[in-house]
Order: structure tokens, then sequence, then C-alpha cells
């Protein structure tokens, strides 16, 4: 394990930032974090967690995918993409960490998405292990220990240490960048840190939320459940909770016409929405119900049946602290309960 | 698989049919000529207007056509539209195909194939139907059940009439919902019709049409006896990507772009009914 004086680490940022892209969580001066490009002086947020997941440095809210000349009866089409530069996420937490992983799930199986692989190829997770979670949070659910995240690299910030250690190559090359600055350490204040935190995700009201019997054999009940009526009764659709989730990948694809030719671009889209599904001839989901009920289905039942039980959700607490009407995927599970015993 | 499959192909319409007041069939090319893709029957495409749209579309021709690719377009919106307003010479782009296929190759060879089709129902159909009547050897018996709104809705007539129905071994039924001066053939709507014929339960069954049809018929197939193991469909939902990522066409685990559109319908029992 390496250390580093806490005072220090805007030296480390420093470095890091003279040699490629750095984000890190900082307050964006209305009391709320997002991961914001490292400049000198910016100094990394004390807050749990950003307001918006991490997910946009990988699928980026709009991207453009294809442009286009029209010429007459004549298009011609060019690939935008120039080489995606090189860049370390600072500070993410546990749970968005894991969220990577789903959404490789989907971007990266056959046939593969290459920009967000491309994207996944040039970024650097660094992970910043959790010492205050919150009541929002049931990361624990889903088998996540927010004392010891994923990442190519993760740290913990003890005292008036930061201490560091590698998990991938590409962690380790992150570590080799700033190792003039870092001394060897022992672990043992990580460890009492790590024991500490665990005590108090033990007490977390969230930690106990059962999702046995959330699965394949169950869909068609679960579907069908009354439960959904009520439970989607006061849902806006205004689609905050897809926004602000770490796993939630729908997209639309959309033209928009320069005046100097087509951008054909992709921009994150909502189940929660009543044109996601509409066509010329109708709407297979007719009303909000069927809508909510997609997204949780979606998160609970479909994608662990497609990906070996991994459910969609990382327990990361955004769409809890997030939705005007206080709906959320716990309620969700709570009320479906009774359908799965 | 293209590895850039959201980067199109462009491919150029090289002729025009109106084959009913709102369905015009589009041949496609490549800009060398040849076609853009190879495709199996039942498999889709992402045709698109740059800056008008893109949507996903059945591919109507065989895949035994070696020459080049149709699709069977009936206006309904923005981007079909656009299609039937273009002229000869355009340039539109191509991305796919798309999808699984009706099993041509196993479970439907050697088999008596019923295809019932309602409008333009027809149109993914048609993919399968030269493809067995250009591999004739491999499948026994075929029936056709086609109905639409009107005689002049009828798609692909003049094949139907100069083509199928000189074939032997290929027995077209018509049907068109009301009568109509100059038709001396079926009138109904097409569940009854199927009901009517009694088809031999040795058929397995190709149908694509509206869902109302669909319902109708596959409740007046069962009645006469058909499992929904030999009742193929194909359906469509609203898709972006066509690879089973942007979430749009999904039901229960399923993703209809790249798992669909070719359904039998005990398959479908098993996925909650959305669409």
């Amino acid at each position: 394990m390496k250390a580093l004086s806490l005072a220090k680490l805007p030296e480390l940022f420093s470095l890091v930032a003279s040699k490629e892209a750095l984000y890190i969580p900082a307050d964006d001066g209305a009391g709320s974090a997002r991961f914001t490009r490292y400049t000198e002086g910016l100094e990394m947020t004390d807050k749990l967690n950003t307001v918006r997941s991490a997910k946009d440095f990988f699928f980026p809210q709009t991207e453009n995918l294809v442009d286009f000349k029209l010429k007459g009866k004549e298009i011609e089409i060019s690939d935008p993409r120039t080489e995606h530069e090189d860049f370390v996420l600072f500070g993410v937490r546990a749970c968005d960490a894991r969220s990577f992983q789903i959404l490789d799930k989907v971007f990266l199986v056959d046939p593969v998405d290459t920009y967000y692989q491309s994207r996944r190829e040039h970024g650097t997770v660094v992970t910043l292990a959790c010492t205050k979670p919150e009541e929002t949070c049931f990361c624990s659910v889903f088998g996540i220990d927010a004392a010891a995240p994923e990442g190519d690299a993760r740290c913990f910030i003890e005292g008036e240490t930061v201490y560091f250690e590698a998990l991938t190559g590409k962690g380790e090359a992150f570590l080799e960048t700033v190792s003039p600055l870092l001394t060897d350490s022992d672990d043992s204040a990580v460890k009492a840190q790590q024991e500490k935190t665990r005590e108090i995700l033990q007490k977390l009201p969230l930690k106990n939320l059962s999702l046995e019997g959330f699965g394949a054999e169950n869909l068609l009940k679960l579907f069908d459940s009354e439960k959904w009526a009520e439970l989607s009764e006061s849902c806006l659709g205004c689609g905050t909770c897809t926004f602000v989730c770490p796993t939630c990948q729908c997209y639309d694809i959309r033209d928009f016409d320069t005046g100097n030719g087509v951008k054909r671009f992709r921009c994150w889209d909502s189940c929660m929405y009543s044109d996601f599904t509409k066509m010329a001839h109708g709407n297979p989901r007719v009303s909000q119900l069927e809508r909510f009920r997609q997204r949780f289905m979606h998160k609970l039942v479909y994608f662990p049946a497609n990906n070996d039980g991994e459910y969609g959700c990382v327990g990361c607490g955004r769409c809890l602290a997030k939705c005007p009407i206080s709906m959320n995927i716990v309620k969700v599970a709570k009320a479906l309960e009774g359908e799965v015993r | 698989m293209n590895a850039e499959t959201l980067i199109p192909k462009l491919g150029v319409v090289t002729d025009i049919r109106i084959d009913t007041p709102d369905v015009k069939t589009f041949r496609v090319v490549g800009l060398d000529g040849k076609k853009v893709f190879e495709h199996m029957p039942g498999q889709c495409a992402m045709l698109s207007i740059p800056g008008v749209g893109e949507a996903m579309f059945s591919i109507t021709s065989s895949p035994t056509n070696t020459e080049f690719m149709e699709f069977s377009i009936k206006k309904c919106g923005c981007l079909t539209s656009w299609l039937h307003a273009m002229d000869v010479g355009q340039q539109i782009t191509i991305r796919g195909p798309y999808g699984n296929h009706f099993p041509v190759e196993d479970a439907l060879k050697g088999k008596d194939l019923l295809f019932i089709a309602g409008g333009i129902g027809l149109a993914p159909l048609r993919s399968v139907i030269n493809y067995v009547r250009d591999n004739r050897q491999n499948y026994g018996k075929i029936e056709i059940v086609y109905g639409s709104r009107s005689k002049d809705d009828l798609v692909d007539y003049k094949e139907i009439l100069d083509e199928w129905m000189q074939d032997d071994g290929i027995t077209v039924h018509l049907t068109i919902d009301q009568p109509q001066e100059g038709w001396d053939g079926h009138v109904g709507f097409v569940p009854n019709y199927v009901k009517e014929l009694q088809p031999d339960l040795s058929y397995t069954v190709l149908m694509c049409g509206p869902p109302i049809m669909i319902k109708f018929t596959l409740a007046g197939l069962k009645e006469l006896g058909f499992q929904e193991t030999q009742v193929y469909t194909t359906m469509e939902l609203r898709m972006k990507c066509g690879v089973g990522k942007c979430g749009r066409c999904n039901i229960g685990s399923k993703y209809v772009c790249k798992d669909g559109p070719v359904f039998r319908f005990d398959q479908l029992d098993e996925l909650p009914s959305e669409y």
C-alpha cells in the first residue's frame, strides 16, 4: 500500500492533470457535487456522492455518432470521432464503480459499442472508499463493499493520510505516474477504517432489503401484480430517476440539421416517457403504469434474467433522494415482496 | 456483425413500385450496384434519410434475389411520408441485417407451410414465400391466405397473380373486407376465412398482420386444433439501435430487434403481453 499526506493531495492532482485530463468530485457552488475537470485550486468535495452519477464519462448525455452531408439526391457519411483523450476519474464511489461493470454488460457485449468502448479504454477509475454512508445507501444489498471499492485503483482517506492501492494494470500505471509523491505504508490504518465503515453499513436502515425471488422464474407473476397501479399512481413521468441513475442506459438516436450538414446524435432517454415506445400506429405502453413498471421490472427482473442474476441497481440511493414524489426502487421491491414469497 | 453498427452504409433507390394507395415497394442496391448485405427471410434493416429519421423495416425481398433488396413500406409517419415522396436515384442510408429470421433451414424444412397475412403484413412473409419458392424441393405443400381492406390494398397483387398463383403446389386464397366492383373472390376478414378454409393440422403457420387479425386468427387456429408451437409470427416495436442496447423494444427479458422479430406463439406466452 502507498501513502500520501492529505495536504499533498492538490500536488497529486496537479501532477496527474499535467499528464492527462483529471476529473474530481467538486462542489458546484450551489451546494451540490459534480465531477469537474481539475484546474489548479479546485478542491475535492467532502459530500458523499455527486448528484449525477459518473456514467457521463463513458456514456455521455449526448454524443455525436455520425455526420452526413446531403447534396441533391446524394448523401455523404462520415465518422466524426477523433481519438479520445486519456483521463482519470478520481474519487468515484463503490456504487458508481460497480455501475460501470453493469454498463459494460450492455455496451461491451457483441456487437460492441465502440463509442463506449473507446471511453472505457481511455479512462482510469480511481475510487474512494466511503467512511460515512448515508441512510439512503443500500449498496451492500448488491454485494458491494463501500469500504473496499472496485476500480482500477482505490484510495482511502484516513485522518491526514491518503492511502492508495492499485487493482488493475491501469491502476498501477496511475500509481506509477504519481509515485514521486508516494511513500510505502502498511495497511493497518486502512483495515481499521474499513472495520469502522462496515459497522456503520451494518446499521443502515435499508441493508436488509431482500430481492429474493426477483428473477426470471417469477417474471410474469411480478409483471401481473396488482401493486403496480398503486405504486405508479403518483408518478409524474419526469424521468429524474433515470437521469440520476448510474445504470440506466436507454438511449435515443436523433438527427440535427445544422444548416451545414446533419449531425446524428444519441442522447439519454427514459422508459418513463410516453413517447419512448410510441409508434405511428400506437403505443404498447399506454399509461404511466406500464412505463413505471418497465423501469423497475427491467432493473429487478429482466436484467438479472439476462445477466446471471446481477441486478440493474447498485444501491447508490440517488433515486431515493431525488424523486419528487418519493417513490423509489426500495419501495417497489418491498411492495412486491409478497408476490414472490 | 459490423463493429460500427450505428454507422450506416449508403444505398441508392433504383426502382419504386406503387403497390397500393399507401404502400410502395422500394428497390435498394449499394453504390456499387450490388446488394448492400446478405440477409435471411424475416430479418430487418434500418433505413434512413439523414435529417428526417431512421426506422426499422422488414426486408421483403428473398435472400435468393442476388441483385437487390426490396422494402414494401406503408406511408404512416414522418420518414415513410418522405420515402413515399422521393424519386428513383435518391440515396438513403441502410444498416443491418438485424434480428433473427424464420427458421427456413431447420424447423420449417420439409414442412407444409401455411402463410397468413393481412395488409402490409405480407411484407415480411413475402421474403419467406419467395425463398421457399426458390428452394421448392425442401418444403411440402404451400398455402397462402392473404387479406386486405380492398382489392386496391393488396400488396404485391401482380406478383401474386402472375407468379405465386402460377406455381404448382401453391394455393393462394385472397380475401377483402368489403364487397367491391370487379372482385369476384372471397369477401370477409382473414380470421373467419382461415376457419372456413379449415387448413390441415399438418401445416406450420407463419402469420403477420395487424394485432387484431393476429389475435383472432390465432384463436381460430387453436379452435381448429393447431398448437402454439406450430405458429410463428413477426413483431414490430419502436427501435433505435437495432442491437439490443437502446432499450426501446424490450419485452420481458427479450429485445425484439435481436431476439426477435420472429417468435413462436409458445415463446410469446412466456413474455409479458406488452406489444
